[in-house]
């Protein structure tokens, strides 16, 4: 099936590495977490966010593997960009969630703090990449149980075909404490890649 | 493109376990409001409407379906299968389940739980209602803070418009639990009074309770009484903060624009105002300052939360499905908890339920993460 839309870029960060159009353009294979790797990251990227440090492991995982395709992007904050976001994954915030419950469940160890439970909902990732790139455009954060390319497909291109967003940064951002994996793409009306089912599918897979 | 409507729809709240029974005691200015005194859920009393336990067993058992189930999947699918029947559609391949709700089943992660923590999943949530309902298709699960129920409208819609699925029944709720007033208590968010959206005297939200579920569909025939015709919607990120709503509301702002914009409609044509009101410092003004930029200070104009709390997920929805009932009644609510003027921008808050003759009205939402939603009806009958 042939697509109105395009797949303009995409990023993979998994396994200690992250991977920008399929070829890998930063590596830490000694950092002992996703935590540590991120910092490192951060650091090598020199995104220049200072709550970063401050932000939940989801919220991170999302900001960097977004400011790869963003960056990319040169968007000149004075002018409006219209780029919807639309993420997706399987465990919510649930490792914040655990973070907050761990600190209300006994009377005498009992220290519930607004830092952490505000991070106690997926779609703050969202928030943060929009106040990071200035982006007052549509959002929505959908839990499945795995990848769910159908649904980001019909929904972004939902929101293009009717004008809501100029360009959609799709993705999935999964974790859960233990694991993580990050795949974000940018749909738009140029790109080298066809918007399809089978097309997301194979980058998501590389 | 084809038009979309709310159809069937069914409000589980303290106030009643159908949206009729609800509206009637919206109507006689009933809240579910409660003052609680539980230090094993807060150190301190709080109010808050909690649906009564026995009453979601009673209503469930009602069904017949065996299993383990929440206390959640029970009302949901209690009130769930309630507009199903109603609508009398048959679920295929071309019907769509959203559920809407920011924390699903998080009362598992207390040591105490019977449950598996496995359930706190909100993919675990979707394929238990999907499969005791009968669904075809994977539940989309939206989880977008406070707005998630006008959200998940808009996405019905864009669904249905995109030749996805001619259905889509959406059930959309949330708990008071420990877990969220512990969190709301942490931001000093709470009120130690009933709350007072945009009243002077305003010092913070209620959390409550509530299910709401309606069916939104192409299909223009067998529609119920109170059905509307969903006009625009759109949504907004404030790109300011993540835990409060920007100062010049801008977000919000430009949601309303987006729905006013793809309805056709201009302040002029609206006659209500279904709000967001929390009754926090900043929200309320927040919303005062975006409805006054759009013109739009002279609307009448309610928020829902002195009847059922903030329900977060379920909010956006259940506050639609009374607008629904606003409009077929020719009835605006009065805005409950409300006494002086208390935003720097003037608002026509509804302070007596008064009937007039209404056609069209917009449900706004704004939520954690700078999340802002708006939509836009219009009655049918």
């Amino acid at each position: 099936m042939k697509s109105e839309f395009r797949i303009k870029s995409f990023c993979h960060v998994k396994n200690n590495t992250i991977s920008f159009n399929g070829s890998v353009i930063y590596e830490n294979l000694e950092s002992p977490d996703f935590l540590a790797f991120a910092k490192a990251a951060y650091r090598n990227f020199d995104i220049k966010y200072s709550k970063f440090f401050k932000m939940d492991g989801l919220s991170k995982l999302a900001l960097l593997a977004s400011d790869v395709i963003l960056k990319n992007e040169h968007l000149d904050s004075q002018k409006e960009n219209n780029i919807a976001i639309v993420f997706s994954n399987k465990s919510s915030s649930l490792d914040t969630d655990r973070k907050h419950q761990s600190s209300i469940e006994d009377a005498d160890n009992y220290y519930p703090s607004p830092a952490i439970f505000v991070y106690t909902l997926p779609n703050i990732c969202i928030g943060e990449i929009s106040i990071k790139y200035k982006l007052h455009s549509e959002n929505s954060f959908f839990i499945f149980d795995s990848f769910n390319a159908e649904h980001l497909l019909n929904y972004s291109n939902s929101l293009l075909s009717i004008g809501k967003a100029d360009e959609v940064l799709c993705g999935w951002v999964e974790y859960n404490g233990t694991t993580y994996e990050a795949f974000m793409y940018l749909v738009s009306k140029e790109g080298i890649t066809q918007h399809t089912k089978q097309d997301i599918i194979k980058l998501y897979t590389i | 493109m084809s038009k979309v409507y709310l159809s069937y729809n069914n409000i589980t709240s303290p106030l009643g376990f159908d949206s009729e029974t609800v509206v009637k005691n919206i109507h006689h200015q009933k809240s579910g409001l409660r003052l609680i005194n539980d230090k094993n859920i807060l150190p301190v009393p709080f109010y808050s409407a909690i649906i009564p336990s026995k009453d979601v067993s009673n209503d469930f058992e009602r069904l017949n379906i065996s299993g383990d189930f929440t206390r959640l999947e029970k009302m949901m699918i209690s009130s769930l299968s309630k507009v199903i029947k109603a609508s009398n559609k048959p679920l295929t391949d071309r019907t769509g389940l959203i559920i809407s709700t920011t924390k699903g089943n998080i009362d598992v992660l207390d040591k105490n739980s019977t449950f598996s923590k496995e359930r706190a999943n909100l993919s675990t949530l979707g394929k238990v209602i999907k499969n005791t309902l009968g669904f075809k298709n994977e539940t989309i699960v939206v989880s977008n803070a406070c707005v998630s129920g006008i959200l998940s409208v808009a996405i019905a819609k864009r669904y249905i418009n995109q030749g996805i699925y001619d259905d889509v029944f959406i059930v959309s709720g949330d708990m008071v639990t420990k877990f969220i007033l512990t969190g709301f208590n942490s931001f000093q968010a709470l009120s130690d009074t009933l709350c007072k959206p945009y009243d002077k005297d305003r010092t913070g939200v209620n959390i409550g309770e509530a299910i709401a579920s309606v069916l939104v569909t192409n299909d223009k025939n067998e529609l119920p009484n109170e059905a509307v015709v969903i006009l625009g919607e759109g949504a907004s990120n404030d790109a300011n903060h993540i835990s409060g709503p920007s100062r010049t509301g801008e977000g919000l702002c430009r949601s309303i624009e987006s729905a006013c914009k793809e309805a056709k409609v201009t302040s002029s044509d609206i006659d209500y105002i279904s709000a967001h009101g929390t009754a926090t410092l900043f929200n309320d003004e927040t919303e005062a300052i975006a409805f006054n930029k759009l013109d739009m200070g002279d609307i009448p104009l309610n928020s829902l939360k002195g009847y059922f709390g903030h329900t977060l997920g379920a909010s956006g929805l259940v506050e639609t499905i009374i607008g629904m009932h606003s409009l077929y009644n020719n009835t605006l609510y009065a805005s409950l908890g409300f006494d002086k003027h208390g935003t720097s921008k003037p608002l026509n808050i509804i302070t007596k339920t008064t009937t007039k003759p209404l056609d069209i009205f917009i449900k706004t939402a704004s939520g954690f993460g700078g999340c802002n939603t708006a939509a836009i009806f219009k009655k049918i009958k």
